[in-house]
């Protein structure tokens, strides 16, 4: 076991290292690359898997293995540590990544095998599931930070791999920047932690951020009113999931990455990125809940009301998309909102279940929506779009399963078990009633927009421009995935139902025992059956308002308009966020900027250009008063001088004869003066 | 003690060959460039040999030379290297040999440039290692000499007003750093750094310093105040500090690609060094007064040089203010270390604050010279024009081009495994520690580079192909050596910081030792 757990870097390294030698290779390396990036992540499956299995065996014991990365201060604080951890938690996210990755990377090859830029694509792909890897195996913040960045530059490639597309660059642009608003909160929380508590490993045989003794120590700091400093820094990791999960307010990035490539958005909403949020939220669960015995911690409050919020903001937008991506976009956003909640009130076994039970039937809908949108010339308007079910019958039933997981249809599909563990927790919540109303009426907006989707895809006859002849269904590297990914939204759900709670004693350290008078207890059923008829409820509005619409082979109006007044607008802007941010944030920075550079120019290199025409004047000043009064009166003197030079020079200017002259003259004179003088 | 003159071997060998091709090498240009590139390896391998030479891990100086100079004035020579000056001595090579390969063929009297290069890099050599003022302050400003002359014969048709405006501020800073020293000189009469750190440690450097002054009523508090802020513009200039930016950006885009990158990479580092250097240990206790004050412009610099090059639209003036705004987050870690005391931030903290500064340091010198060097071989390729409207989708023209700018970009804008992240993420642990309002209000200035750094990318690289005239064909050998060399350096530095640090990390603490904490 302590061996394996050294071992146990190659499962995000392989990928990398995959995602290194593809980026190098020449673009006409086609089979190279996907070869390299399906070998690699298939080999980081099957270390996952027995990684998994090593847990099982010990028990749910932790195992750690780490290294000296880097020192920067003195003492043990000023070490830095990356180090992983093989315990429930990981093991079982490891499986689910590396298990869906590899299903979705086996399909992008059906689906990319026309792009020109296939190799680069595997490569980012690879850095993707690498990224994720190394992040839900960090046994280090600072370790799990960095993959979370990854994971964000990834996403960013990805989204934007058709750059030839405005629209694709924006929302690559957006992606990262929406979320590194979150991931810079999230990094000022994180040095927050390691700069108070002196380490910054979850667990470290006692000493750890996640351990009792740190724990007691950042409770006993109370930073605002009665906020401790645990609750705090979770807040602080929680505006980081909050980012990366697309939850409210941050929620604007997701539905815009839609396009990017569809085998992308399927490893974004399952696999990757939005599940990264949730699972540091998981991950740091002993911090978020650490305080005084039976009080709710406000941040898991803050967790709850967002959660809920989310999932219902988000289905409510779902209801009227008509993108059949976006649709799923939205869904996504809302079923992330449930995950939060399940984590905020039932703790990390119940919103843990539900984001595997997700990434399954997540991914085949996304997937399923690839199919679709591969086989119908890139249409991905549901209104166009009709009576799919004839052609492509895999697609239609793997779809189906999908969307019956997703609404929570009751007993066979995963989705009912773990929404039924989420409603319940939140129903038991002791703080307030509201998240749990919030979660029914996400229930039955959900079953409303899955049946609203579905019909109008899969069921009536064909609208648009899409004629019967060119659909086919698509070619088995990317039906048997979703197959696959189909069986796995049925069983998934049955190793977390209240008889057998296998999941749930895994990541608490416990033995599941099968009773099956569990499943019949009067509070199991009296929710579900309230559960199961909004579900109900909502299927069956779907299909009333969309059978017949379906069946007519030409374009209707949506029955949604006829909502009271502003509603559906409403619904279809998305309540206008999008247009908020527009109109807010964007503007703002655009002024700064304006300002700032303005500074710049005219203030800064003003004063610079005033104080250059100040010595220029001064020397100007300087040279005329040179010129007109120390020159001049000193040029006059000189001119003097010069004349009477110049005249007495001519006293001198070497003529003997002159001379001679001067002296003869100089002597009559004198003789003539003496001959006066003697004869007088 | 009189062991092998490194040191000054180090610093003659690229001065008397830069003098030397100056002199003869007009119409040889070919071997004037073989020289510098020759002398350089030759300087790379002989810093690198340093390590094992002496014991740099100990953290106090190495490979000292000391000699009388005018023993009158307190002059020496003497030389020293400790990890700082190491770092910064690797960080001039490299910088200066990734300019002499971004100079490819520079226009007019080719040897002239050669030659001012090594003798700028003679000049950064002296400034790295010397450890006294005056022999300090000499190299401090030949330095500038050569700078001037190479951004005011190879810049855009500007380059007169801006080479004068970049000289002249630099030589406003200087002189009043100067008088500052006089000062400093006149109460102590003592010109060595490490002699006048452990004046400043024993609480004696500032009541000395004051005695002169007596006389004219003006109190310790006041002098000392006064000598700071004269001290801190000659390195606020360089760095620079606003509101001391003024000449940087002009300078910056109108100085030929090589120029900016020697500029940008080493040049502004010389503020930095100077003020970890020389500004902390002395200025240590008048720092304390009024750090507040000071780690404010820092945080005015990181903001508004982003925001600023937010509005940009010449690609190289982007650039100029983004590297501002990196060296503003060193100005925020060495002010918030005013803040260091008994009460406030463990020295693990203090530790590793400044080891963030010099990782930062050496770290924006790479990223931003590959930056300044794509950005030079864009707007070649591009006719000469520069601005952000006249690029777009160049990422299908040019795949490899665009892989080697996007991640120094990325670097640039700190992605945790490229070198950028370790820099930012010790200062902002350190700074948290001894400041946490600072740390707070640094941060949108890392989303700000994000976006603006991102919107170039978008311009450059994403979107429809802008059909400018140009064929555009993709980096020849030489570019790719070059930047692709910087970039295993980043990747390199961003996964293995240890490298750096095992020197700076002793030199850290030997400093922090000697400050009066």
């Amino acid at each position: 076991m302590e061996t394996w757990v050294q071992w146990m870097w190659l499962i995000p390294v392989l990928p990398m290292v995959a995602a290194g030698v593809s980026g190098l290779l020449p673009r006409t390396a086609r089979g190279w690359s996907a070869g390299l990036s399906i070998g690699s992540l298939a080999l980081s499956f099957v270390l996952s898997v027995i990684s998994f299995a090593a847990v099982w065996q010990s028990g749910g014991e932790r195992h750690l293995y780490g290294f000296r990365w880097f020192q920067f201060g003195p003492g043990a604080f000023g070490t830095l540590w990356l180090s992983w951890v093989l315990d429930p938690l990981s093991a079982s996210m490891l499986v689910m990544v590396s298990g869906v990755g590899l299903l979705i990377f086996i399909y992008s090859l059906g689906y990319m095998a026309h792009d020109a830029n296939f190799t680069r694509f595997f490569c980012f792909l690879s850095l993707f599931a690498g990224a994720m890897l190394g992040l839900v195996m960090s046994n280090s913040l600072v370790g799990l930070f960095m993959c979370w960045e990854l994971v964000g530059l990834a996403s960013y490639l990805l989204i934007g791999f058709w750059f030839q597309k405005p629209a694709a660059a924006a929302a690559a642009k957006k992606a990262f920047i929406t979320t590194r608003v979150g991931d810079l909160v999230f990094f000022l929380g994180l040095v927050w932690l390691f700069g108070n508590s002196g380490t910054q490993l979850f667990y470290d045989n006692g000493s750890g951020c996640l351990e009792a003794a740190t724990l007691n120590a950042l409770v006993q700091q109370k930073v605002w009113w009665d906020w401790s400093l645990s609750q705090v820094i979770g807040l602080l990791l929680f505006a980081g999931a909050v980012g990366k999960s697309g939850q409210l307010p941050l929620h604007v990035w997701l539905p815009d990455a839609m396009e990017g490539p569809t085998p992308v958005s399927a490893l974004i909403h399952a696999a990757t990125m939005v599940a990264a949020g949730v699972f540091l939220m998981a991950r740091v669960y002993p911090l978020l809940v650490a305080g005084p015995e039976g009080v709710v911690q406000p941040v898991l409050m803050v967790m709850a009301w967002v959660g809920g919020l989310t999932a219902v903001f988000a289905a409510a937008v779902a209801v009227a998309q008509d993108d059949i991506k976006r649709i799923l976009a939205y869904s996504t956003i809302s079923q992330l909102g449930y995950m939060m909640l399940g984590l905020a009130t039932g703790g990390v076994a119940v919103g843990v279940f539900h984001l595997l039970t997700h990434a399954c039937f997540k991914a085949l809908l996304f997937l399923g929506a690839g199919s679709v949108i591969h086989a119908c010339s890139e249409e991905q308007n549901i209104w166009r779009l009709g009576g799919l079910r004839r052609w492509m019958p895999v697609t239609y039933v793997t779809y189906g399963v999908g969307m019956l997981a997703l609404t929570g249809f009751p007993v066979l599909f995963s989705g009912f078990w773990s929404k039924e563990a989420i409603l319940h927790a939140t129903h038991a919540w002791p703080v307030s009633a509201g998240p749990f109303w919030l979660g029914l009426a996400g229930v039955f907006l959900t079953a409303f927009y899955m049946t609203r989707q579905m019909v109008l895809v899969f069921g009536g006859t064909p609208r648009g421009n899409v004629t019967s002849g060119s659909i086919h269904e698509s070619p088995p590297v990317m039906t048997v995935p979703l197959i696959v990914l189909a069986s796995l939204s049925v069983v998934t759900g049955f190793v977390g139902t209240p008889a057998w709670p296998w999941l749930q004693g895994f990541l608490e350290g416990q033995q599941a025992i099968l009773d099956w008078s569990r499943l019949f207890g009067a509070d199991v059923w009296g929710l579900a059956a309230i559960s199961c008829a909004a579900v109900f409820l909502g299927m069956g509005v779907g299909l009333v308002l969309y059978r017949r619409i379906a069946a007519e082979g030409v374009i209707q109006r949506d029955p949604l308009e006829q909502l009271p007044a502003g509603l559906c607008p409403a619904l279809r802007k998305k309540f206008w966020v999008d247009e908020a941010y527009q109109h807010s944030v964007v503007p703002a920075l655009a002024w700064l900027a304006y300002w700032c550079d303005r500074m710049d120019r005219w203030v800064w290199a003003g004063l610079m250009r005033l104080a250059a025409c100040v010595t220029l004047v001064v020397a100007r000043l300087s040279q005329n008063v040179d010129e007109a009064v120390v020159n001049a009166g000193f040029d006059r003197a000189c001119e003097g001088l010069r004349l009477q030079g110049g005249r007495l020079s001519l006293w001198q200017n070497g003529q003997v004869q002159r001379y001679l002259a001067f002296v003869g003259a100089a002597m009559a004179i004198l003789v003539s003066l003496w001959w006066w003088g003697g004869n007088r | 003690m009189h062991s092998f003159p490194w040191l000054t071997l180090l610093i003659l060998m690229p001065l008397l060959s830069g003098l030397g091709v100056m002199l003869w090498g007009a119409g040889r240009s070919r071997w004037t460039r073989r020289i510098a590139q020759g002398v350089c390896g030759l300087s790379g391998w002989t810093i690198l040999a340093l390590t094992k030479e002496v014991d740099l891990r100990s953290g106090s100086l190495q490979a000292v030379e000391r000699h009388a100079w005018i023993p009158s004035l307190g002059v020496e020579y003497y030389l020293g290297l400790d990890g700082l000056g190491w770092v910064l001595l690797l960080l001039t090579v490299v910088v200066a040999s990734m300019a002499l390969g971004a100079a490819g063929e520079v226009g007019e009297r080719p040897h002239l440039f050669d030659g001012l290069v090594l003798c700028l890099m003679a000049g950064l050599f002296g400034t790295f290692t010397a450890q006294n003022f005056v022999h300090w302050f000499l190299f401090w400003e030949l330095s500038l000499i050569p700078a001037f002359f190479l951004v005011r014969l190879w810049g855009g048709h500007r380059r007169r007003v801006v080479s004068l405006q970049f000289f002249l501020f630099t030589l406003a800073g200087s002189i009043a750093m100067l008088l500052g020293f006089l000062i400093q000189y006149a109460g102590t009469g003592q010109m060595n750094f490490p002699e006048l750190a452990q004046l400043a440690q024993q609480g004696r450097l500032w009541p000395q310093v004051a005695e002169v002054w007596k006389g004219w009523g003006w109190t310790e508090r006041e002098v000392a105040l006064g000598v700071l802020l004269a001290v801190l513009a000659g390195f606020a200039v360089k760095v620079p500090m606003m509101p001391l930016h003024a000449w940087l950006p002009s300078t910056y885009a109108e100085a030929s690609t090589p120029v900016s990158m020697l500029l940008t990479g080493v040049m502004s580092k010389m503020g930095v060094y100077g003020l970890v250097r020389i500004f902390l240990p002395l200025f240590q206790e008048p720092l304390r007064w009024v750090w507040p004050w000071l780690a404010g412009l820092a945080l005015w610099t990181v903001i508004a040089s982003a925001c600023a090059a937010l509005a940009q639209r010449d690609l190289k003036r982007i650039l100029a203010y983004s590297s501002v705004n990196h060296l503003g987050y060193c100005l925020l870690a060495v002010f918030a270390l005013g803040a260091a005391g008994p009460v406030s931030g463990s020295i693990v903290h203090q530790a590793a604050a400044l080891n963030g500064v010099i990782l930062q340091m050496f770290n924006h010198g790479l990223t931003a010279a590959t930056l300044f060097w794509c950005v030079g071989w864009l707007e070649k390729g591009n006719g000469g024009f520069r601005e952000l409207d006249q690029f777009g989708g160049l990422r299908a023209a040019v795949p490899i081009f665009c892989g080697l700018m996007g991640m120094a970009t990325f670097a640039s804008l700190g992605l945790p495994g490229l070198n950028g992240f370790i820099g930012e993420f010790l200062i902002f642990l350190g700074v948290f520690g001894l400041a946490p309002w600072a740390a707070w209000l640094a941060l949108p200035g890392l989303l700000v580079t994000a976006v603006f750094l991102l919107t170039m990318v978008q311009r450059v690289f994403y979107g429809p192909m802008k059909t400018t005239g140009q064929r555009w064909m993709d980096v020849d050998w030489r570019e790719r050596t070059g930047l692709g060399a910087a970039v295993i350096v980043m990747v390199l530095l961003g996964l293995w910081p240890q490298l750096l640090l095992q020197f700076t990390h002793p030199f850290v603490m030997h400093l922090l030792a000697g400050l009066r904490l």
